[in-house]
């Protein structure tokens, strides 16, 4: 059973195939996923994150969820080599970009705990997956940058996450912070597929900044593969990938 | 790729060598020499062009990738004219490698990198590591029937905001 929602401005939507689903745990998600918008919206000016940035509250006394998602922050950050940063210019936090992913991870351990195994999450796009649908493996599309009618690659994430950073604007402009100069991705398309979505969501965005490097990059880490296309139509995947493109 | 191989090949000659000078002159092999010498797979016409004069660069990106190792050649001492040689800088992909050799008696004394690419430490992970090939293929549509999609058109708008954010923080 599939349900549609529209959350945080995002389009969200969730698949179980366990026979034993009804819409309690549907529901549960759709609970949580409007608790941390509510939280982490920089758009909402009573958000703690708001409150946060007005300088209103401080960090050490924010909630746990709150510093939770500053230390993963920090994390994702060193990890990425300081391509991902949740700090703007002006000095305040939008921490957008991570909490999807982690709000997906969260997500996935409430349908574990509720003892669903087979479903999938997803929310604009990123993906995470559990078991699989009556006895298939899960099947994710990579959706043509070029075409969004056209799927271009069927991944199978085997209970992984797959996210992808992308653009349909053809020179999107990336500022660098080690180049310390505005750049341009040659790429349009970069799905990254790991372990959890959070990490494979923040990765999936840092690549985007590192230019050429994208591909190498995740290429040397170990269990995270990706798929990257560039504006030519060229794709360029990690020697890992085509292990999850076959059944 | 290419360029880093390249560079590789002209570090790896250099230190080579230099081991080769350091042994040969310890131990003094002329048996080995002569073995090497003779050996065709050694050739000796892919070695550095130490012979030029010592205020010409090298240039570790005119070499081919693609040739046999360069050994230490057999060839007589003294080939090199002393002095203090800086190779130009090589755009090796993660950065910009250019060494320094140091020639005196005819014998490299010292390789020192005046550039290497290990300002961040991915950058050095990779660098220690042999390229990897990636494949690539034109990307073609297919027409599959999926459980969901991932893509850049649902969240192109979310990406640049959440990407603006995300990377903006440099400009503090």
């Amino acid at each position: 059973m599939k349900m549609t929602r529209d959350i945080m401005g995002m389009p969200v939507a969730v698949d179980i195939a366990d026979t034993a689903a009804s819409a309690a745990p549907f529901e549960r998600v759709f609970d949580y996923l409007r608790y941390v918008d509510a939280v982490f919206s920089t758009y909402k000016k009573e958000s703690e994150i708001s409150l946060i940035n007005a300088g209103v509250l401080n960090i050490n006394d924010a909630s746990s969820d709150m510093q939770e998602v500053f230390a993963l922050a920090e994390e994702m950050k060193k990890r990425t080599e300081g391509y991902f940063d949740i700090t703007r210019p002006d000095g305040s936090y939008d921490p957008s970009g991570l909490v999807k992913g982690w709000a997906i991870r969260n997500a996935k351990r409430i349908l574990k705990e509720l003892r669903y195994e087979n479903f999938y999450i997803d929310i604009a796009g990123d993906i995470a997956s559990s078991g699989s649908n009556n006895g298939k493996e899960w099947s994710v599309g990579i959706r043509s940058p070029f075409s969004s009618n056209d799927i271009v690659k069927v991944v199978y994430p085997r209970g992984r996450g797959i996210a992808t950073s992308g653009t349909y604007i053809r020179g999107l402009h990336i500022y660098d912070p080690h180049a310390k100069k505005v750049v341009e991705s040659p790429y349009v398309s970069l799905t990254v597929v790991g372990e959890d979505i959070c990490e494979v969501d923040c990765f999936a965005t840092a690549a985007f900044a590192m230019q050429e490097k994208a591909l190498p990059w995740l290429d040397s880490l170990e269990s995270f593969e990706a798929y990257g296309i560039a504006h030519n139509g060229v794709a360029t995947m990690t020697r890992g990938f085509e292990s999850y493109t076959n059944i | 790729m290419k360029k880093i191989v390249t560079s590789s090949v002209f570090i790896i000659a250099f230190s080579a060598y230099a081991l080769f000078q350091y042994f040969g002159s310890s131990h003094a092999a002329p048996a080995d020499i002569s073995t090497v010498a003779n050996d065709p797979n050694n050739t000796v016409s892919n070695t550095p062009p130490m012979t030029s004069a010592p205020t010409e660069s090298l240039n570790p990106g005119t070499k081919k990738g693609s040739s046999t190792t360069p050994a230490p050649s057999a060839k007589q001492q003294g080939q090199y004219a002393d002095g203090t040689y800086t190779g130009s800088a090589a755009d090796a992909y993660y950065g910009t490698v250019q060494v320094r050799a140091s020639i005196s008696a005819g014998r490299i004394t010292d390789i020192s990198f005046l550039q290497y690419p290990n300002d961040r430490s991915e950058s050095l992970y990779i660098s220690q590591q042999a390229m990897p090939i990636l494949k690539s293929e034109a990307i073609q549509a297919q027409s599959a029937n999926v459980d969901t999609v991932s893509g850049a058109s649902d969240t192109s708008a979310a990406f640049r905001e959440s990407l603006a954010s995300a990377l903006a923080s440099a400009k503090a």
